[in-house]
């Protein structure tokens, strides 16, 4: 639901706060350690998840994502998988919202309709499909649109100000910055120039801004909440759960939280 | 180049009916849009064309015989047999038409390093070539399993200045290499043009790389009325992407009365699960930014390829194939390994010609057509690389054992 995802917002803003996006492969390692992953996250400072849909050729991604989404497709996970993990997550949590994101194909293949309507139903409030822009997004915004979903839309360092408008038009709940031209886990040494593109996009529109792309450190996080009113850590978390397991995760998580939300 | 009157052209969304299209991540969304304001700008600029005219001419060894195939022809007992010979050409395939014109234009725009994605190697030799000729940096992405089996092509590239970085990731082939050109271009979007292979990728890569491919069918019809006095009756290439097959095929598309054939990679048979025939055996899906047949699971996972040809060994097929298919345009069938490793031999005994691997899957489906058509008639395969590079490929599938030259 949109509303899941304006009213997050809106209660972050009445204190002033930004809000703290986490992503996590869904199914990675496998289904039991996931779901507990996820149902801990808002505990922990979380304020939208982010859950990964795997795919086998994920093409805008680094090495960690990658990995996590072969993982997790190893462990038998399929789309109806993410479809559950989001249902089983409701039963305990009905405020937070989940975007989830990953690759066109998986959902094209289920077709856009069926896609949107069991999203819904499991309680999801929006995607972001990486390769799907714009120029190619009509047909699932209409069934997301129908089903009262946000599809996001990213917009990059080289979106330029004739492009931003066509990008920020058609998308609903945040826009997304992605912090630099690259993959996922990546490292940025472009987080300076976020506060201008974060201004640039705020005046083409009135959504919120979640930045994310090479933030990895509570620092780092700490830095961009300053201008953006999302913080997204995603390689950073995958990485610590598949290396260290769930509490060392979830304490990375919490540590992040709270430089986003100091 | 564009003085044919083909009418398959795509729309301003880079569509061939469902087919095409421009799936790539918003970072790639401005670079695209520029290679195709830049293509456009480059398509009909007299002196663009002249002088990629003059390096097919002087450097790539065009145009590329059209040979009889008169032994072949006499054991098929059917109709006439011709080869395109594009095996000729300079770096001893097809794929260096495209790189020539890619590269003409990455220099136009002012782009100092080139990537490319290869399979067998010949588009990552092609590429090497034609970035060594203008003095670019060159960097070729080759799945960690092809740079075993196409060694020959691997130490080619290195010689000509290129660095070869293997791709480890998924099934180490074709696929994974696209996926991690890709992953370069994102990061490097300012100084980089990336030199798709095939005639896949997003629009504009499928029509671009027709065009400059589509210089095989121009060549071949004009030489096919100087020696018969008519137009051929069949028109049969192999696909794993299909750049070598719209080459040939592009000139004669309006041309009814040909039939267009082209031969996808059967593995080990596509009921065997283990093969690269996307059309045959595969549905509609997205991958590597446009929409066509794909091989994937009930769950729109991609699903391996596979093919004794590296250069076939790929789950995807370019969009216009796909809709040439489903507007019965053209018809597409398969040859397994064992039928392209017969082939490949018989050939060699009958024509004197090694063939690669790809062009082999071609050559038996080209014996059938032939001998249904029957005596009266023409048909012209493309013989579009030469089999020097599989030599060891074949070594191994015939249980030979060979040196692989640097030991000894």
């Amino acid at each position: 639901m949109t509303t899941r995802i304006n009213e997050t917002f809106k209660n972050l803003k009445q204190t002033d706060s930004t809000a703290f996006v986490a992503y996590i492969m869904g199914g990675d390692p496998d289904r039991v350690v996931s779901q507990k992953m996820l149902n801990a996250l808002p505990d922990n400072g979380v304020d939208i998840i982010e859950l990964g849909m795997p795919f086998t050729d994920p093409a805008a991604d680094g090495p960690i994502i990658e990995e996590a989404g072969l993982r997790s497709l190893k462990a038998g996970t399929k789309l109806s998988t993410i479809f559950e993990m989001a249902s089983e997550f409701r039963k305990i949590n009905t405020t937070t919202p989940i975007i989830i994101m990953g690759y066109c194909n998986p959902v094209h293949h289920m077709g856009y309709d069926l896609f949107s309507k069991k999203a819904k139903a499991s309680g999801i409030d929006g995607a972001i499909i990486v390769d799907l822009p714009p120029e190619e997004d009509s047909e699932l915004r209409e069934a997301f649109n129908l089903n009262d979903l946000a599809l996001i839309r990213l917009a990059t360092p080289n979106t330029d100000k004739n492009r931003l408008p066509r990008v920020v038009s058609g998308t609903k709940g945040f826009v997304y910055y992605v912090s630099m031209t690259g993959i996922t886990g990546a490292s940025s040494d472009n987080l300076n120039s976020v506060p201008e593109q974060v201004h640039k996009i705020k005046q083409a529109s009135k959504l919120p801004v979640v930045v994310g792309f090479g933030i990895k450190t509570p620092d780092d996080a700490h830095k961009i909440s300053n201008d953006a009113d999302g913080v997204v850590v995603g390689s950073a978390i995958v990485k610590e759960l598949n290396e260290k397991g769930v509490e060392a995760a979830l304490g990375l998580v919490k540590a992040l939280a709270k430089a986003v939300h100091k | 180049m564009n003085n044919s009157d083909n009418v398959i052209t795509p729309d301003e969304n880079g569509r061939f009916g469902d087919f095409g299209g421009r799936y790539v991540a918003e970072t790639l969304m401005p670079p695209i849009l520029a290679l195709e304001a830049a293509y456009s700008d480059a398509k009909t600029d007299p002196n663009f064309l002249s002088e990629l005219d003059s390096f097919f001419n002087h450097y790539v060894g065009r145009p590329s015989p059209l040979y009889y195939a008169e032994r072949l022809t006499e054991f098929t007992n059917g109709a006439k047999i011709y080869f395109k010979r594009d095996e000729l050409n300079h770096t001893g395939a097809h794929k260096i038409n495209n790189c020539m014109g890619q590269i003409l234009l990455a220099k136009r725009m002012g782009k100092t390093r080139i990537i490319a994605e290869t399979g067998a190697g010949q588009h990552g030799v092609a590429t090497a070539t034609v970035a060594a000729r203008f003095g670019l940096k060159c960097i070729v992405y080759m799945g960690a399993t092809d740079i075993v089996r196409q060694k020959p092509n691997v130490f080619r590239m290195r010689l000509l200045g290129a660095e070869v970085r293997s791709v480890k990731s998924g099934t180490a082939t074709l696929k994974d290499a696209m996926n991690e050109a890709l992953r370069d271009w994102v990061t490097n979007v300012d100084d980089t043009f990336y030199c798709i292979g095939t005639v896949a990728g997003p629009h504009p890569y499928p029509a671009m790389v027709r065009d400059f491919q589509s210089i095989i069918g121009r060549e071949a019809k004009k030489q096919i009325l100087e020696r018969e006095g008519r137009l051929p009756d069949a028109l049969i290439a192999c696909i794993g992407g299909g750049s070598n097959a719209m080459g040939l095929f592009h000139e004669f598309i309006n041309d009814d009365s040909v039939r267009l054939i082209g031969v996808e990679a059967a593995g080990r048979g596509v009921e065997s699960g283990l093969h690269a025939a996307s059309l045959t055996g595969g549905s509609p899906g997205v991958l590597h930014g446009n929409r066509t047949y794909l091989l994937q699971n009930e769950d729109g996972q991609i699903t391996d390829a596979h093919s004794i040809s590296a250069g076939l060994d790929y789950p995807g097929i370019g969009p216009e194939h796909a809709y040439l298919h489903d507007i019965g345009r053209a018809e597409y069938l398969s040859a397994t390994d064992d039928e392209a490793l017969h082939w490949f031999q018989e050939c060699a005994r009958l024509e004197g010609i090694l063939p690669a691997l790809e062009p082999s899957h071609a050559i038996p489906r080209t014996v059938e057509i032939a001998k249904e058509i029957g005596k009266d008639g023409i048909v012209i395969m493309n013989m579009c690389g030469r089999g020097d590079k599989d030599v060891f490929t074949i070594a191994d599938a015939l249980g030979e054992h060979i040196s692989e030259g640097t030991e000894g």
